[in-house]
């Protein structure tokens, strides 16, 4: 027996109800058509998705958690990117 | 709402020798999918990896589901009260119906993989004809069954590509697997007498078509495969008539083991 490990892939439903994939697990599996089946056994057994995306997992890029402070606080202070700041006048229906 | 009569049914009342072939039919049909189902949950925590256990075991309870709805309907055709679970848990080997085929043992991964895939070419050409055949009972399990086979057919064609175009291990694997087992696909379309007479009645598809239809996808399949088609091989059968090989007594006697022990035991 050969043991090399077939490669990871990370699987992405749609549900029924969502029109996004989204992320569930990952699996492992020799080529795209095998992950596809074995993200159908493993990941939709119980009618949760209508749609299977697969990536094999070292193709997905990650950010690195050490830029946490430089990507996101900036944004904190900048509150009139936010739809909620504004004031919406009265006359304006349906909003 | 009009209250018109429901259209009159387009087949007559089934003859005495109909009624009387299609219990043993529909119990062959039953017992294939149970034993099956048993073999393929046998590896359930044995798979060679995690998603390919649970996709043997998806298989067997696709199979198992089947399975229950023929011996419904057999127990409901034979009309003496036996039960769903008499007719699977009660029954001797000489009085099980499946083919020789499918109570082989598992083997090795390649094993049951060509076991399967035997299978899966019958049973998948099998549910489209029932599907649209003139019983309504068998119809509908068919209806729902074939979606099932057809992903199974899937599943077990793709690895015999990839057993046979694989490495020189996978490929003598699946060469030692198809020399051991093709000599039992002979007898999923050899028909039994019961099977003859509904085929004359039209309640059982022609079984030349069928194997016709299998014989292209095997061939389809192989080729990719870079894999030899069986020629000339001598069929073994016996099943359908209840002639088992020595395994059928064994998986029986796990299967039967706890209302065989415990007679009524639910839980």
């Amino acid at each position: 027996m050969s043991q090399k490990e077939w490669p990871l892939w990370e699987v992405f439903i749609r549900s029924k109800q969502g029109l996004d994939h989204k992320h569930v697990g990952s699996l492992h599996a020799a080529d795209a058509e095998m992950a596809i089946q074995n993200a159908r056994d493993v990941y939709t057994r119980r009618l949760e998705g209508v749609s299977i995306w697969v990536v094999e997992s070292k193709h997905v890029h990650a950010s690195n958690p050490d830029d946490a402070a430089a990507f996101y606080e900036p944004a904190n202070d900048k509150i009139y990117r936010h739809p909620t700041f504004y004031q919406v006048p009265d006359s304006i229906k349906h909003m | 709402m009009t209250d018109s009569p429901m259209p009159a049914q387009a087949t007559t009342a089934p003859t005495p020798e109909v009624q009387a072939n299609l219990f043993p039919f529909v119990l062959q049909l039953a017992d294939t999918s149970l034993i099956l189902a048993h073999r393929l949950s046998e590896w359930c925590g044995h798979g060679p990896i995690l998603e390919q256990d649970l996709a043997m075991a998806n298989i067997a309870l696709d199979l198992l589901g089947e399975a229950r709805s023929y011996y419904q309907y057999a127990a409901e055709l034979e009309g003496k009260g036996r039960t769903e679970d008499d007719l699977a848990y009660l029954r001797s080997a000489v009085e099980y119906r499946n083919p020789l085929l499918v109570e082989q043992p598992n083997g090795d991964f390649a094993g049951t993989i060509v076991r399967q895939f035997i299978y899966d070419c019958f049973h998948y050409h099998l549910l489209l004809q029932l599907k649209s055949g003139p019983d309504a009972h068998l119809a509908a399990i068919a209806e729902k069954s074939v979606k099932e086979a057809a992903y199974h057919i899937k599943w077990s064609s793709e690895w015999v590509i990839r057993l046979g175009d694989g490495t020189e291990e996978s490929r003598r694997r699946v060469e030692k697997a198809i020399n051991t087992l093709w000599r039992y696909a002979g007898e999923l379309t050899t028909p039994s007498a019961a099977e003859k007479a509904l085929q004359a009645a039209g309640l059982v598809p022609d079984y030349a078509a069928i194997q016709a239809q299998v014989d292209a996808h095997v061939a389809r399949v192989f080729e990719e495969a870079t894999l030899p088609v069986p020629q000339g091989v001598f069929m073994q059968k016996g099943g359908k008539d209840g002639r088992h090989s020595e395994h059928l007594g064994y998986l029986l006697a796990e299967l039967q083991y706890l209302q065989r022990t415990y007679p009524g035991l639910q839980w």
